[in-house]
């Protein structure tokens, strides 16, 4: 069953040519429209959604994210329960 | 409530219900874009479909959307040359690779979509392509929250802002909510932690009866937006009206190309004449989309309405409630 | 000679047998098919299974294999999950007129190898030719014999509460191999079907264990598909942890892509088995031991608490209930 669909994904982009940038997660490989995010450098990781890299994605905040994560699953592996 | 069809899969996925306290009730609102567009749209896709020399172009989940009458896989069926496209700029190459056609993109989303169907027409334009046209169904999000708030059919503390449409827009045009109306608004993403995050800041928030605008989603938002992108909707498109499912007209809250652009406009370049447009009885899709009802308490649901056999869009796409809640079960161990 | 198909190959004349005697028997000859009798005919003793499959995938040929491998591999892993091994299999071939011979030739090579690898003969066989247009290239059936060892009673009404149950690799990668090749998706992904005869690997884990239970490959509709059939035909309720299911990453990553859930996309070179707990660990380890199943992996167990029901308990803790595949996989929006 098809899953989310306002889901824009993270890649990486791994080379720039014009106002396309090639991109790859997890070693899928698409070429992406970089006209909305012209800031966008190599190494980046950017939004897909569409064909398009709608933002990039400031790495600071996404590892005070992944931080968060790690802590609750740390909590939840110590506190093992289902909820409710 | 959530506003983003991708987080009323996330939610109903991980099992956020399961994992909030009980004092946290949570309501889904018109967030999926193909669930909130009205028959009657739908209708002249499909008629645009069975035009001669027309080649329909797609994302996935238009094609098995019931109209009044019949879908796009329908027609397709019966002959028309209907194709999924993952971009709008493949659509364009579609149109690049036909001349002699006429290729018809089915303009569906919110803000998120817009920009990059914006710059797919700029594209084209710069390119001379003149076979390629846009259906715009564009609908905007901060209108369609005041109308439900100016409904005020729900008590609503806090809502729960859609993450990729405020990549693009920002945070700013939510402070009205806070302020005229008194509802908590955070911004989240669409990982169980972030869905968490920001359900936490809400009830903060309500608890302190401090409503304001904040992000939870701070690694992909920015308060400001995406200020290109936002110029080049500005550049191709203009608000109009648009009749939303289970709602009606919501002034100023639809795209159409405007005037500059308008030799791209499906609308005005095709002409197609519609039967009367009709709903299907018993479907209460429209008050699933205003969050008055849940999915089950829908007497079609999961009975006569199902994924094989949809009566109206909020269970075939894959971000409407309905699908949302027979993929997942509304029961959790 | 031409070097595309005609209709008069079709017709059952002098080009028909040419088509048959150069393009087919040199690769596929076995004394049987050799007679090019009406029906092969043979003596046989014992338990037999018998399915039959079409074909009708597009594109015909794909990264890891093509319709001609899918149709043998296909119908050997049929006969192998009812315990069977594997003998003669039929090969009924309707292709359009003008498609390319070199293009059937390669098919033919490949379902050589993949009879070679299986250990069957292709014994009888049969070919039609359509207008252009009328068979979305070429359509293939399979009809496939095994014979089931004595003792052996493998089905999907088997499962027993407390029973393991064992994937034997990573899914998905069949069906994103495909789905990526389809027009308007131009994605590069390093996928390649997993299109695989398991008649082997099954074979060995029926000499490791007497208690495999059920068996099933989780082709169209997937892993979630296969596991509410097992739960359906048993009455039992089955629970898996999403993270002990093994998946390639270039597959999640498609996945994401493209919005599809791997426990749905269909996999042509897997098998999910029910075992007894007992055995589980030993089966396993055999399963290993093997090419097509080194990736495998105990993902769950049988339960009675939910009869009918799957259940999937996911990393944060909530677990959720997994239907059937509904509805088609189309590559979403937005």
């Amino acid at each position: 069953m098809p899953k989310v669909m306002c889901l824009a994904i993270p890649v990486r982009v791994i080379s720039i040519e014009g106002d396309e940038a090639e991109t790859d997660i997890g070693g899928v490989k698409r070429k992406v429209g970089i006209v909305l995010t012209p800031e966008v450098k190599v190494g980046d990781y950017v939004l897909l959604h569409t064909g398009y890299a709608i933002g990039v994605i400031d790495e600071a905040e996404a590892e005070e994210t992944l931080k968060l994560l790690e802590e609750i699953v740390s909590h939840i592996e110590v506190h093992r329960r289902v909820p409710k | 409530m959530e506003f983003c069809g991708g987080h009323t899969h996330a939610i109903m996925r991980y099992g956020i219900r399961q994992l909030v306290p009980a004092t946290v009730e949570m309501r889904s609102g018109p967030g999926c874009p193909v669930c909130v567009t009205a028959n009657a749209d739908l209708d002249k896709a499909i008629a645009m479909a069975h035009l001669p020399g027309v080649i329909i172009t797609s994302f996935g989940d238009m094609i098995r959307v019931p109209g009044s009458y019949s879908t796009l896989q329908q027609a397709k069926a019966e002959g028309a040359d209907v194709r999924v496209v993952y971009s709008t700029m493949d659509a364009v190459d579609i149109a690049k690779d036909n001349p002699k056609r006429s290729v018809i993109f089915i303009g569906i989303g919110f803000e998120t979509t817009a920009p990059t169907i914006a710059a797919s027409i700029i594209k084209a334009q710069r390119e001379g392509i003149e076979n390629f046209y846009v259906l715009s169904m564009l609908k905007l999000t901060p209108p369609v929250m005041k109308a439900l708030l100016e409904m005020g059919e729900l008590k609503l503390d806090g809502i729960v802002c859609p993450g990729h449409v405020s990549v693009i827009i920002g945070s700013y045009p939510y402070e009205f909510i806070p302020r005229s109306y008194g509802v908590a608004c955070v911004v989240s993403g669409f990982e169980p932690v972030d869905i968490l995050l920001c359900i936490a800041k809400l009830v903060e928030q309500i608890e302190r009866n401090q409503p304001k605008v904040e992000i939870a989603y701070r690694r992909g938002v920015k308060p400001e937006g995406n200020k290109k992108a936002l110029q080049l909707m500005q550049e191709v498109f203009e608000t109009n009206g648009a009749n939303w499912r289970g709602i009606g007209i919501v002034p100023q809250s639809g795209l159409k190309l405007n005037q500059k652009y308008e030799h791209f406009d499906a609308d005005k370049a095709f002409q197609t004449s519609l039967k009367p447009v009709r709903e299907h009885k018993g479907c209460r899709c429209g008050d699933v989309l205003r969050g008055v009802a849940t999915p089950p308490q829908c007497k079609l649901f999961g009975t006569a309405c199902t994924p094989e056999k949809p009566i109206g869009p909020c269970m075939v796409s894959s971000e409407g409630a309905c699908a949302a809640y027979h993929q997942y079960g509304a029961e959790h161990e | 000679m031409s070097n595309t198909v005609l209709l008069a190959h079709g017709s059952g004349g002098k080009l028909s047998h040419e088509l048959v005697e150069e393009n087919f028997l040199p690769s596929l000859t076995n004394p049987m098919l050799d007679k090019l009798d009406d029906s092969a005919t043979f003596q046989i003793n014992g338990h037999l299974a018998f399915t039959t499959d079409s074909y009708v995938v597009n594109p015909i040929f794909f990264p890891g294999g093509d319709i001609g491998k899918l149709a043998v591999c296909g119908t050997v892993n049929d006969l192998s999950m009812s315990g069977a091994k594997p003998l003669y299999l039929s090969l009924s071939i309707i292709v359009e007129e003008g498609f390319s011979l070199s293009e059937l030739d390669c098919l033919v090579r490949s379902i050589k190898a993949a009879t070679e690898e299986a250990g069957v003969k292709i014994i009888t066989g049969d070919t039609k030719v359509v207008n252009q247009g009328q068979a979305d290239k070429l359509f293939i059936n399979t009809s496939g014999i095994g014979i089931i060892p004595p003792g052996i009673d493998i089905s999907g009404a088997n499962a027993q509460t407390g029973d393991k149950v064992i994937l034997s690799g990573t899914i998905g990668d069949h069906g994103i191999a495909i789905m990526t090749q389809r027009e308007g998706l131009k994605f590069e992904v390093p996928v390649e079907s997993d299109c695989a005869p398991l008649n082997k690997l099954v074979a060995q884990m029926l000499e490791t264990s007497a208690n495999i239970h059920c068996l099933r490959d989780p082709t169209r509709g997937g892993l979630a598909t296969t596991l509410n059939e097992f739960a359906r035909q048993s009455r039992v309720s089955i629970v898996i942890e999403e993270d002990k299911i093994p998946v390639k990453e270039g597959v999640r990553a498609a996945c994401e892509l493209l919005g599809f859930d791997p426990i749905y996309v269909a996999n042509e070179g897997k098998l999910v088995a029910i075992v007894k707990p007992d055995d589980a660990d030993k089966v396993l380890a055999q399963m290993r031991q093997n090419g097509y199943g080194r990736d495998a992996a105990i993902i769950g167990e049988v339960t009675n608490n939910r009869p009918g029901r799957v259940i999937m308990k996911t990393k944060l803790g909530p677990s959720r209930i997994i239907g059937m595949l509904s509805g088609e996989l189309l590559p979403r929006i937005c």
